[in-house]
């Protein structure tokens, strides 16, 4: 392959500035939450994890995304065995495996790098079909392709980063054309399915639903999570306690508060004036990637651009909307705050993706 | 200058993309769909910040406080209640430490109470009672649910109290009552309790709250103000784990005062002696200032019973027991004083010019007035009877004609004078008023009018006439001071002299009765047992009947009924300083309760012997080292006065 070198002035300043702001939140974030707990060497291994998904970052804008699209199906198919791997290899961690151990004590969430192939997966099977909508046999093969690694994640058991697999699905599958015959029918069989897969839920999962519909039935159960996320984000009030003053933060009273509440945290600390800037800044993030997928050169690129936003409009959605007590508790983290390598470097991926695409918009 | 990008090393076929040439107008053709997900995407967003709204702008009081009853934590600081001493400042009440367990019902778990109950010892419906009883109390005012662990149960607590167990218990100090055994001096001490919530919605109680522990007796209740200190709290930042983080404030519980009783605790343990294992009481005031100097009653209860948390099972016991041990017969028995109100007649009888110096009485063992016939305590007759032998020798038919012509009303005058019929305001709750008969008195509560006939019963201490031992003991202290009444009260105060009431009687009637009393112990009289040599004692018996006509004395319920033996005595008789009253329920006959008496005097006094160091050094041998001191010659010196209670009783 010829170099595919881009002028460093081609990159997609606002995306990445806009992401690296995030990061930076997240890291202070980190530290006010964690230092004075185990956790406390969390805030610089996020910025080890920042710098790594950064290297990340520019790989994925280097290698052209046709290139990548071409290798989408063996991507794919190194993906789904790594799933399975990991029912061998994988290291359990509080029940569930998710992790490979790589040399070096790091551990590899194969999941989070699904994503990135499920996106390229999408993308590539759906500019394949060279057609303005879909017919059922396409849309049972597509959705068949997503459901596989679905499942097997399902199965780790991690239901939060199976369900984020979703999210490219439909948005790549609403972007291609989809009868709205075809659409009411889905929506009826999801209304007959759900009820039933409700059955096939872990009782930890649907411990979580049922206090999602009211927290307060069982406030030191799974209704506590989200019950201390809301006392910490209501005690954040206009400005904020400040940093490292968030007592339901600083005492530990909000679970997890570096991973997936820390956006609770940030609430507590920073009140709804940081809120609102930082959900300003995704919101930045999210129309800054929509716009490259309008400028996309072609419709492989917009679909690569697109699978992202959806992605990480779903993370924001799920994650943000739980720490405020208005979704369930899915553990899903919050992307480019939360404190985890392989989110981190799995979302600068994708970011190097859409600045991929934007490197190469201007076509002839 | 921006690169155009080069697309040309890439062969669309080969990659299996759309064969025509990538154009804009491509991807425009979704850009309709692009734009659904944009406004898509604000509203989730805005859908996100409104939850944000709500909890942080809406509302943020209401999490800023559960925040920080996350994070403070209460403890309280019992404050002990003050001590209860006596007059000399010896410890008649104190307080000791022990361990008690609150349960914190923020985050109680309903099916933690049973193993807690069972840990504990306590009964499961007991304990879900309680809390019901909290529930309009604010959860985060931890509540006491069991106090003076034992070892077991405090090993229990300390084991399980960890936040993966029961974290709603935690262990704090407390100040128990600790209460003299046996019942000793329990009718005026009283004891403390929970308040209850029947008296949260009176007037006394209205300063409390529900579990605050409170007077509800005797002294603990008149004086609770006093004694009840003011509870101090610790307030502690704790993290998740319930570890303790920093101290945001520490208040000091701030300790009841203590309470200084007129009580002597050396006399009252001789009166307790004497009383043990009988029914009545005994009330000892020194008239001069109206100090209570002992007071009994028995029998009596255990208030260490009543200082943890006592069992409906127990409180049912004691309140059922037909022997009342609860009741304050000191202050509340209302008995007919029988003879002990003799003296009161004999003044009365002066005072209204009735008793003249020459007044006497020929008894030959019984009189008829009104067409019926009284009988004479002694059969056989006293025979000519004055005044001084008619109180001596407690002659019925003596004052039966001193009654009969002074009218019940000059009688109810000169008892309502001595303060009968009326509380004394000792400073005891729940005192009895009494009942002196006039003829106002049963218009008023009988609507009838009063029959002189019924005058007669009253002469003698009988009839509707009903006194309690302390009423009996102030009238008769007030008539031995020369008629000076004050307000008997168990609490030191200095002032109390100054409140006292003068009647306008003649020292010289005074001085007449007084030298019956005296005659009554010394003189031959039914008094005797009550001597005590070289002590100038003055008494009188009383034998009141229970069943106080002789219809029910017929009956075998009033056979069953033993007549009430009373003794009142004071001593010295020219200057007295102490006045007793005992009242010997069942006891058959006033010189049985003049023993009780004798020895509560003599103990009084015996202490001002021992007190006295000239006594004491004179009582010892010069001291001569090397040598062993012989035993004093002369009469040895008295022997500790608890020894010293009468056998003579049991006869």
């Amino acid at each position: 392959m010829a170099s595919t070198y881009k002028s460093i002035r081609d990159i997609d300043w606002p995306l990445l500035l806009i992401t690296l702001a995030i990061s930076g939140v997240g890291v202070l974030q980190i530290y006010s939450a964690t230092h004075e707990t185990k956790w406390r060497d969390a805030w610089w291994k996020q910025i080890v994890w920042v710098a790594v998904g950064l290297i990340f970052f520019w790989i994925a804008s280097q290698i052209d995304y046709h290139t990548l699209l071409g290798h989408a199906y063996a991507l794919y198919g190194i993906s789904v065995l790594g799933l399975i791997a990991i029912f061998f290899i994988g290291t359990r961690v509080f029940g569930s495996r998710r992790w490979i151990p790589l040399p070096g004590g790091v551990q590899f969430q194969v999941s989070e790098f699904v994503k990135t192939v499920l996106i390229l997966l999408v993308a590539k099977y759906l500019v394949d079909l060279k057609k303005d909508d879909l017919d059922w046999r396409e849309l049972l093969k597509i959705a068949g392709l997503i459901m596989l690694p679905m499942l097997l994640v399902m199965k780790q058991p991690d239901l939060g980063t199976s369900l984020t697999y979703l999210p490219i699905l439909i948005s790549g599958v609403f972007l291609a054309g989809l009868r709205w015959k075809y659409i009411a029918i889905i929506g009826l069989a999801l209304a007959l399915v759900l009820p039933i897969g409700y059955h096939f839920l872990h009782d930890y999962q649907r411990a979580r639903l049922t206090s999602f519909v009211d927290p307060a039935q069982d406030p030191r159960g799974s209704g506590y999570q989200v019950i201390q996320s809301m006392i910490a984000i209501g005690h954040g009030g206009m400005w904020g306690r400040g940093v490292t003053r968030g007592t339901q933060t600083q005492l530990q009273f909000l679970p997890v508060p570096h991973t997936d509440f820390i956006f609770s945290a940030f609430g507590e600390e920073h009140g709804f004036v940081g809120v609102v800037v930082v959900l300003g800044l995704y919101f930045l993030l999210l129309m800054q990637i929509v716009q490259n997928a309008q400028t996309a050169p072609d419709r492989a690129g917009m679909y690569i651009c697109m699978g992202v936003c959806a992605l990480l409009l779903f993370h924001v959605l799920v994650n943000v909307g739980m720490v405020v007590g208005r979704m369930p508790v899915t553990g899903i983290p919050l992307p480019l705050m939360s404190a985890g390598g392989s989110n981190t470097i799995s979302v600068f991926l994708m970011l190097g993706l859409v600045n991929n695409v934007r490197l190469r918009r201007f076509v002839n | 200058m921006v690169r155009l990008f080069r697309n040309t090393q890439h062969d669309p076929e080969k990659l299996g993309l759309e064969p025509k040439p990538f154009l804009r107008d491509d991807v425009q053709r979704s850009a309709g769909k692009i734009a659904v997900i944009q406004y898509g995407t604000v509203a989730i967003f805005l859908f996100l910040i409104s939850g944000f709204w709500r909890l942080q702008i809406e509302s943020p009081d209401v999490y800023a406080e559960q925040a920080d009853r996350n994070r403070i934590k209460s403890l309280p600081i019992l404050a002990p209640r003050g001590k209860i001493l006596d007059r000399e400042g010896r410890v008649i009440v104190d307080n000791h430490s022990s361990f008690s367990v609150i349960l914190s019902r923020e985050n109680l778990k309903e099916e933690h109470l049973q193993p807690i109950a069972d840990g504990l010892n306590l009964d499961y419906e007991d304990l879900v009672d309680r809390l019901k009883r909290f529930r309009k109390r604010p959860t985060y005012e931890p509540i006491i649910i069991k106090e003076e662990l034992t070892p077991g149960e405090l090993a229990f607590v300390a084991s399980h109290s960890d936040p993966a167990t029961f974290p709603e218990m935690e262990l704090i100090r407390a100040q128990k009552r600790l209460y003299p055994r046996d019942g000793f001096g329990a009718h005026f001490i009283g004891y403390v309790g929970e308040v209850s919530e029947n008296e949260l919605n009176t007037a006394e109680f209205i300063d409390y709250e529900q579990g605050d522990v409170v007077g509800k007796q005797g002294i603990e209740r008149q004086y609770n103000k006093l004694l009840m200190g003011v509870d101090g709290q610790r307030q502690v930042v704790v993290d998740n784990r319930g570890k303790e983080r920093a101290l945001l404030s520490d208040k000091d519980a701030v300790p009841g005062k203590n309470i200084t009783l007129t009580i002597d605790l050396d006399v009252q343990t001789v009166a307790e002696l004497a009383m043990d294992g009988r029914r009545g009481s005994v009330v000892a005031l020194d008239p001069r200032n109206g100090e209570v100097i002992a007071m009994v009653s028995r029998p009596a209860y255990d208030p260490n019973r009543f200082a943890g948390r006592i069992l409906a099972k127990d409180w049912k016991e004691i309140i059922t027991n037909p022997e009342k041990p609860m009741l304050n017969r000191a202050i509340q028995a209302q008995l007919a004083p029988g003879s002990t109100f003799k003296p009161l007649m004999a003044l009365a009888g002066l005072e209204t010019g009735v008793l003249t110096p020459d007044f006497h009485v020929m008894c030959p063992g019984g009189a008829s007035f009104y067409g019926r016939y009284f009988r004479c305590h002694l059969a056989g007759g006293h025979g000519r009877v004055d005044l001084r032998k008619a109180i001596a020798q407690s002659c019925d038919v003596f004052f039966y004609t001193l009654g009969n012509r002074m009218g019940i009303d000059s009688i109810a005058k000169y008892a309502e004078m001595a303060g009968l019929g009326s509380k004394t305001g000792i400073d005891l709750p729940h005192e009895s008023e009494g009942t002196v008969p006039s003829s106002r008195w049963k218009m008023r509560n009988y609507r009838e009018k009063w029959y002189a006939g019924e005058t007669i019963s009253v002469s003698i201490g009988q009839g509707a006439l009903t006194v309690s031992p302390l009423q009996l003991a102030h009238a008769i202290g007030g008539i031995a001071t020369g008629g000076i009444w004050t307000k008997p009260h168990l609490v030191i105060d200095e002032t109390a002299r100054e409140g006292a009431r003068r009647a306008d009687i003649k020292l010289d009637n005074v001085m007449q009765v007084i030298d019956g009393m005296d005659a009554v112990v010394n003189g031959g009289g039914t008094g005797a047992r009550a001597r005590i040599p070289g002590l100038e004692v003055c008494g009188k018996t009383g034998t009141a009947q229970l069943a106080s006509n002789d219809v029910l004395k017929g009956t075998s319920a009033g056979r069953k009924m033993k007549d009430n033996a009373w003794f009142v005595g004071f001593a010295p008789n020219d200057s007295p300083q102490i006045v007793v009253v005992a009242l010997f329920e069942g006891g058959e006959h006033g010189n049985l309760a003049a023993p009780i008496v004798r020895d509560v005097i003599k103990a009084y006094f015996d202490k001002q012997v021992r007190a006295d160091p000239t006594n004491l050094l004179a009582s010892l041998p010069a001291f001569k080292p090397g040598v062993i001191p012989p035993r004093p010659a002369g009469p040895r010196p008295p022997k500790p006065t608890v020894v010293q209670i009468s056998d003579d009783i049991i006869e």
